[in-house]
């Protein structure tokens, strides 16, 4: 089982910038002419160097091995690689330098329909699709029957395509690549179409196909959900390098980039504040966490913060409201204060408050902090309000945990007391 | 640890680097390409595949009265319908292998940027969707010969007729080189596509298609020859209607050169294939 099927050795693929060559044979041969006679290249822009030329590495230097029955999810920013990656790895372009070796056949479904035509039926483009994407007419044969109860097109199957709504056209076009039988599934964002109970049918095809069936599924998606729910592993792409390789959730944290130390003393005034917080009646200025020099807790730990702020108001009965997210950005409880504090006008206070993280299971967390106001009607006023305005890590806790792993993904961020057995047999 | 990988990616490998054997794994590709083409080629049309039938026809006819009729050049002794058709289907088969898969990789650019299959699956299958064509033109052609036996018109079919699947395999082969070549130098010179179209009816002129050899002086006739083309027509006339002459040492040539474009289309084609998507 645990055969390597993709091996990447110091991948790299290299873009010119600009545009590539004078885009007309006259001009290439205008520019080679020049060059024979050493003089000026005459499609040269005035202050470019004939010599040096713009380079952008979208890959520089992948390696990674890729084991069978593994679904990898790649993930990272708009221009991190990822789709070079899986170009390279489909076999569309080819690598500037470094080698792939692949074991297995390998399908690519960077675009769904992919040389559908419009004018043939369903039944007629899946077994086209089929070919393309690597299937013999004998194998399409084989799967017609699911690939078309699949699709839920069954009505339409001798109809020419281009009557169908899109939803239909990707319901047809996933279900073909859904059943192609090659060991390794390369897939770009394919999910993000079609209806919710289909995505769902769709990412629990895909995993069968890995756990059951035991075949390899690299994925590239935007989306941390079916990340989460699909992969075993996961690696972060940035500037055509790995940042990280492994754990799914640390992945995803790292690549949210909400993960930072906080340090102790966190200026607050140039931190973003949503719009319905941002009335200005308060203007918090700085936060800082007491008796400790690092971010990270242990577990049931007491935080101690000292916030300044200043209003121009005077009389202010505040309050102070927090609310915690996970590195993922899920949400993970809300605090809030019990009394009110009366904050006094045109000058810089202080207030100190604690913040007990108990029951709040090891991971990173941020926090959000809002200042309201209760007056006299009951009504709430936002005062002020701060994203992500601490950072802080509870440490791992094995012997806490009881040595359990634990998976935010399927339990939350919250561990409640434990069960307590009231009667023994 | 030995391990045995199916699939090694390295960048621009061997000079020649065509796998045939995966060429033809993907047979079930081209037949669909095939298939496909033959499909759409006619849908929503009112007269379907009848088109097939009626262009050839409509520029035989066109040519005739032309050439034939207004400039009065003479077709041997051949009878005009006869005779031009002939060139007319050797023609336009070679034409359309040239055009069609000279677009190779501009139209399927969104198709090759998101799947691989070997790229060759496209030219092979136009020159084979164009196959079909020529056959029912030469089926056509037959037919106008026959009528022509029949109404007592003097036909001589020479047992050269028998060397027809080989001039049609020189042509498909020449067409698809001459396309492929083109194909690749269009990925980053677009101008190609504007100069085959045209590029394409003046190499019609340079060919005995209108005309027969016989008009060319006998002193320019072996550099005339030259033209790959021109031997494969003028054999295909000397068959089936006995005029003109088998040029073999021309022919000759003709097969070296087919060859030679061939190879140096596919050797171009699948250094192209690897990178063309940068540059596209």
């Amino acid at each position: 089982m645990q055969d390597t099927v993709i091996k990447i050795d110091n991948l790299k693929k290299k873009y010119r910038l600009g545009l590539i060559g004078g885009g007309t044979l006259t001009a290439d041969l205008q520019s080679w002419w020049a060059k024979v006679r050493k003089k000026e290249d005459p499609n040269l822009k005035i202050g470019e160097e004939a010599v040096e030329k713009k380079e952008f590495w979208a890959l520089n230097g992948i390696n990674l091995e890729v084991k069978k029955g593994e679904t990898l999810g790649i993930i990272g920013a708009n221009g991190a690689g990822k789709s070079t990656l899986l170009k390279v790895l489909s076999r569309v372009t080819a690598p500037t330098d470094g080698e792939v070796k692949i074991k297995g056949r390998i399908s690519s479904m960077l675009e769904v329909g992919t040389g559908f035509h419009g004018e043939l039926t369903g039944r007629e483009n899946i077994y086209l699709n089929g070919a393309i994407l690597g299937m013999s007419r004998k194998e399409v044969d084989a799967k017609m029957e699911d690939i078309i109860e699949f699709s839920e097109c069954r009505k339409f199957i001798d109809t020419p395509v281009k009557r169908y709504s899109s939803g239909m056209y990707v319901k047809l076009a996933f279900a073909v690549a859904a059943h192609l039988d090659s060991e390794i599934l390369v897939m770009d964002e394919v999910l993000a179409v079609g209806d919710m109970k289909f995505q769902e049918k769709c990412l629990g095809k895909m995993g069968d196909v890995a756990d059951k069936e035991g075949r390899t599924v690299l994925y590239v998606s935007h989306n941390m959900n079916t990340i989460q729910q699909l992969c075993s592993r996961c690696i972060v792409l940035d500037k055509g390098r790995i940042i990280y390789d492994g754990d799914v959730e640390e992945a995803i944290r790292i690549y949210m980039g909400t993960v930072k130390e906080s340090p102790t003393v966190v200026d607050l005034r140039e931190l973003p504040r949503a719009e319905e917080h941002a009335s200005g009646i308060v203007k918090m200025r700085t936060l800082e966490v007491l008796d400790t020099q690092n971010s990270v807790f242990e577990m049931d730990s007491k935080l101690r913060f000292k916030l300044t702020y200043f209003t121009e108001f005077d009389d202010l009965e505040l309050h102070i409201r927090i609310s915690f997210q996970y590195a993922d950005g899920s949400p993970v409880t809300m605090i809030m204060t019990e009394k009110p504090f009366r904050s006094h006008k045109d000058r810089e206070e202080s207030v100190i408050f604690e913040v007990d993280t108990k029951k709040i299971v090891p991971g990173k967390y941020t926090m959000n902090i809002i200042l309201y106001e209760i007056n006299q009607f009951g009504t709430y006023r936002n005062c002020d309000g701060v994203k992500d305005a601490y950072c802080f890590e509870i440490a791992k806790n094995p012997q806490r945990m009881k040595n359990i792993e634990w998976s935010h993904r399927y339990w939350g961020h919250v561990m409640m007391d434990a069960v307590e057995i009231i009667s023994e047999p | 640890m030995e391990e045995k990988w199916t699939t090694v990616l390295k960048p621009r490998n061997k000079w020649l680097d065509i796998n045939l054997k995966e060429l033809f794994s993907y047979k079930d590709l081209v037949f669909l390409f095939v298939k496909r083409n033959y499909v759409t080629k006619y849908k929503q049309t009112i007269l379907g595949p009848l088109w097939m039938i009626i262009s050839p026809l409509l520029t035989t006819l066109m040519h005739a009265l032309v050439f034939g009729g207004i400039a009065g050049i003479s077709t041997d002794g051949a009878p005009q319908l006869a005779f031009y058709m002939a060139g007319n289907v050797i023609w336009t088969y070679f034409a359309a292998c040239v055009n069609q898969t000279s677009n190779t990789f501009v139209t399927n650019a969104n198709v090759f940027g998101k799947v691989y299959f070997p790229r060759m699956v496209v030219p092979v299958s136009t020159v084979l969707t164009g196959l079909l064509d020529f056959l029912i033109q030469f089926v056509l052609f037959l037919i106008i010969l026959l009528i022509y036996g029949i109404s007592g018109a003097e036909i001589v079919i020479s047992p050269w007729v028998l060397a027809t699947p080989l001039l049609v395999l020189q042509l498909a082969l020449l067409g698809m080189g001459v396309g492929i070549i083109v194909s690749s130098l269009t990925t980053k010179y677009r101008d190609l596509t504007i100069l085959v179209t045209f590029g394409v009816q003046l190499w019609m002129y340079a060919s005995p298609v209108v005309y027969s050899i016989n008009q060319i002086p006998e002193r320019y006739q072996f550099l005339y020859l030259l033209n790959p083309v021109s031997p494969i027509i003028t054999i295909f006339r000397y068959a089936f209607l006995g005029s003109g002459y088998v040029p073999m040492v021309s022919w000759g040539i003709s097969w070296i050169v087919t060859l030679v474009i061939v190879a140096v289309g596919v050797i171009l084609f699948s250094r192209i294939e690897k990178t063309f998507m940068d540059t596209v």
